[in-house]
């Protein structure tokens, strides 16, 4: 029974070293500032929190970084967190992080020519099913 | 041995599935009746062998023999016996087993029971069954055999990811897989129905139980699993948007979209091409899913043990079964064009547009998933998530929830306009009434929330409107289904409205003895302390909690560290009042001897999963409700002969 609890401390050390968010981890490195502290201004805090959960969390399999224990998106919390403190507005965040990132950091695609038929994608299918509704009462009612 | 049974189990329910094919197509091709009077027999048999070939594998899990490759991948001997068991389908080969059991006793299910349709429909039907078996028992046995020996066995097994150690494991695939192949019955039904010329109201009568119980399983699937999302990983979030949960909501839109438009074939013969069109989307979108959690193509939170092969195979049998579905769609259109006539203001005129909305939500669900691989194709990579799906789908879901609304208040055929706002006036008035009183009370929310929260009212009193004026205790009991699942979407929307509008958050850190506060509550950490489960270690902080002048509840949320695979997951605490939870998480020490702690108050966020079962309950009620009328109609023609 030894060696096996040794063997899992050793597989936790090493676990913690390749930078999974634990609680050793954490002693040894201290958390960035505001990954996980709300700025003190509400108005702020939420502008923040609203951006944070449409930001993706890079390393992660699909959660944004409000919603991840990565610390790579508790780098990016404190990084949108400390911006937003400093009077950039959550525009300004988003763009800064897409220049950095690109487009895959962001769950809200911007509209772009590779984008253009995704946020079209609502609008032609209703007039597509409103096409196929329509025919098809027009039809029935000339049957009567 | 058991490993050997319950290979050579498969293999025998293979070969059956194939003979069953064969046999309906004979029976069908020579219309001779004592060849299709085999075909129920054998699709009994078969439905037994692929049971025996799970318990088979369930027996392996249990006994941890590791000489078994999948169970090595996947269990460990330390793994408390719950999650050996509901391991046995946490992991690709068993859950792809899993899949063609509960298809094989769903058509052994048809076979034992179905006596309304035509027989040679029947026969037809279960042969589209055996040919869909057939495809999954080839990828079984083909591409990932479940019961492959090890040569030189390892001393123990590898473990099972730590979030799927949870009691969800044991009922949530399962009940999401009983929904999907629920759809497959539904599929093998119109195909039947399309290969016979026999596409009218017996066939919906027959389908419908099906649609119906597929979509209750679905219902509770997903408002179990995300249920299970929303405390196991610790966020505070119910729905991520995420392509495999988008997996298990596509083939939910589609049966819904299919039992309504199923009960006016049933009812009124309207609506065939609709029924029939839907029943194969709805199937595609299951076989979809399948692909899109078993493919891993896209990342996802689910995607475990993923491989790109075994995607394309399930793809190869996607276009398979719905190209051959199409094509003889195409060969029968004048006989589904047919069919009864009405008006646009008409009760089957709300179920077209429930029908089209539906379908357009499903669209843009399923573009949506798909597009990062398209833009990917085109060279750039994109990420599309919960804004989108909100923007796009959010306002038309809001408009059929209006329809829906209005929808039981119509009359069939045709129905004036001025009627039905006559109708609408009380419904109208509590939408009107509560936007004012939320306004007044708490200020702007938001437009979406806001006009969520009012339809929600809206329709809370236009579901329950059918009952007005009549005799409750000889309504119908399908009646009531329908009333009790419409009101389960006015709940459950005025849930998540509730929750994304009026949610407190509060992150802090703080020592033993420190308050803080969110919502309604006051929290202090009492002390931190050391435990030791079956197979993990934890921090747990005591927390305790006050809500004005009530007595203190103590919380205590958990930092998991698992060994088999070394990982750490949170185990939030959550408090239930009657108007919201508390959802308490405990995070990391700063190393200046505080402790984070994410606190959240979630008012009525209880709703979204209290509505869900509403649903699951509304559909249940019309299940039985139109057997009991089946029954009662059946006696009373049997009286007439005699």
């Amino acid at each position: 029974m030894g060696w096996f609890v040794g063997l899992a401390i050793w597989a936790w050390l090493a676990w913690a070293c390749l930078g999974n968010a634990s609680p050793l981890a954490a002693q040894t490195r201290p958390p960035a500032d505001y990954a996980n502290v709300q700025l003190r201004d509400p108005a702020q805090e939420a502008q923040a929190a609203a951006l944070m959960a449409t930001l993706r969390c890079l390393v992660c399999q699909g959660q944004s970084i409000a919603d991840s224990d990565a610390d790579m998106a508790g780098d990016m919390r404190a990084l949108v967190r400390r911006r937003v403190a400093a009077g950039e507005s959550a525009e300004e965040v988003r763009d800064w992080l897409i220049a950095r990132y690109g487009d895959y950091v962001t769950y809200d695609p911007p509209v772009s020519a590779v984008t253009l038929p995704l946020w079209l994608t609502p609008l032609v299918l209703l007039a597509i099913g409103l096409w196929i509704a329509r025919a098809s009462f027009r039809r029935r009612r000339g049957h009567e | 041995m058991t490993a050997e049974a319950g290979l050579i189990a498969l293999w025998l329910a293979a070969a059956l599935a194939a003979m069953q094919f064969a046999l309906a197509g004979l029976a069908i091709r020579r219309g001779d009746d004592a060849i299709a009077a085999a075909v129920r027999p054998v699709a009994i048999v078969q439905g037994g062998l692929a049971l025996l070939a799970m318990a088979a594998l369930i027996r392996v899990f249990l006994a941890s023999d590791m000489s078994v490759a999948l169970v090595v991948a996947n269990s460990h001997s330390a793994k408390p016996w719950m999650y050996k068991f509901a391991g046995a389908w946490g992991n690709h080969e068993g859950s792809m087993l899993l899949w063609v059991t509960i298809l094989g006793l769903a058509g052994a299910a048809v076979a034992l029971l179905e006596r309304r349709v035509a027989e040679r429909t029947l026969t037809a039907t279960l042969g589209a069954q055996a040919f869909i078996a057939l495809g999954f028992y080839a990828f079984l046995l083909f591409a990932s055999n479940p019961f492959a020996r090890l040569a030189s066995p390892p001393a123990d097994g590898q473990g099972l990811n730590p979030l799927l150690q949870d009691p969800g494991l044991a009922f949530h695939p399962p009940t999401l897989y009983a929904g999907y192949v629920g759809l497959s019955v539904a599929f093998s039904f119109a195909v039947g129905a399309l290969v016979t010329r026999d596409v009218g109201p017996a066939f919906a009568r027959a389908m419908r139980p099906w649609v119906l119980a597929a979509w209750v399983f679905l219902t509770i699937g997903i408002t179990a699993g995300s249920y299970w999302a929303y405390y196991e990983l610790g966020w505070g979030g119910w729905w991520f948007w995420d392509p495999v949960e988008n997996a298990s909501l596509m083939p939910w839109l589609a049966a819904t979209a299919l039992l309504h438009s199923v009960s006016v074939l049933a009812t009124r013969d309207g609506l065939r091409a609709w029924t029939v069109m839907l029943a194969v989307v709805a199937f595609s979108m299951s076989m979809l899913g399948t692909f899109l959690v078993r493919s891993g193509i896209l990342t996802s939170v689910h995607a475990f043990a993923v491989d790109p092969e075994r995607g394309t195979f399930i793809l190869v049998l996607l276009a398979l079964y719905i190209g051959g579905a199409l094509a003889l769609f195409a060969t029968r259109i004048g006989l589904v064009r047919a069919g009864n006539t009405f008006e646009l203001v008409s009760r089957e005129g709300s179920l077209v547009a429930n029908n089209l909305l539906l379908s357009v939500i499903l669209g843009v669900v399923l573009i949506g998933t798909f597009y990062p691989i398209v833009a990917a194709a085109m060279g750039t990579q994109l990420s599309v998530g919960p804004p989108f799906f909100e923007k796009a789908a959010g306002p038309i879901f809001l408009v059929l929830v209006a329809i829906m609304a209005a929808g039981p208040l119509l009359r069939w055929r045709r129905d004036e306009a001025q009627a039905l706002v006559q109708r609408m006036t009380w419904p109208i008035a509590a939408a009107a009434f509560a936007a004012a009183g939320l306004v007044a009370l708490a200020g702007w929310i938001g437009l979406l929330p806001l006009l969520a929260l009012a339809l929600a009212a809206g329709l809370a009193v236009a579901s329950v409107a059918p009952l007005f004026g009549r005799n409750l205790r000889r309504t119908p009991l399908f009646v009531w289904g329908m009333v009790v699942a419409h009101l389960g979407i006015a709940v459950s929307l005025a849930g998540m409205a509730a929750s994304s509008a009026f949610t407190k958050e509060t992150l802090v850190a703080k020592g033993v003895g420190e308050p803080a506060g969110v919502g309604p509550y006051r929290i202090t950490l009492r002390g931190i302390r050391p435990v030791i489960g079956d197979n993990w270690t934890a921090l747990e902080a005591r927390l305790e909690v006050v809500r004005g002048d009530a007595a203190a509840t103590l919380l205590a949320p958990q930092s998991r560290f698992f060994s088999n695979p070394p990982t750490t997951t949170s185990e939030s605490a959550i408090l239930t009042a009657f108007d919201g939870q508390l959802y308490t998480v405990l995070g990391q020490p700063d190393g200046t001897g505080r402790w984070q702690l994410r606190l959240w108050w979630k008012p009525w966020v209880t709703l979204i999963w209290f509505g869900g079962a509403l649903i699951a309950l509304g559909g249940l009620l019309s299940i039985l409700g139109h057997w009991l009328r089946d029954r009662r109609q059946k006696r009373r023609l049997e009286e007439a002969w005699t």
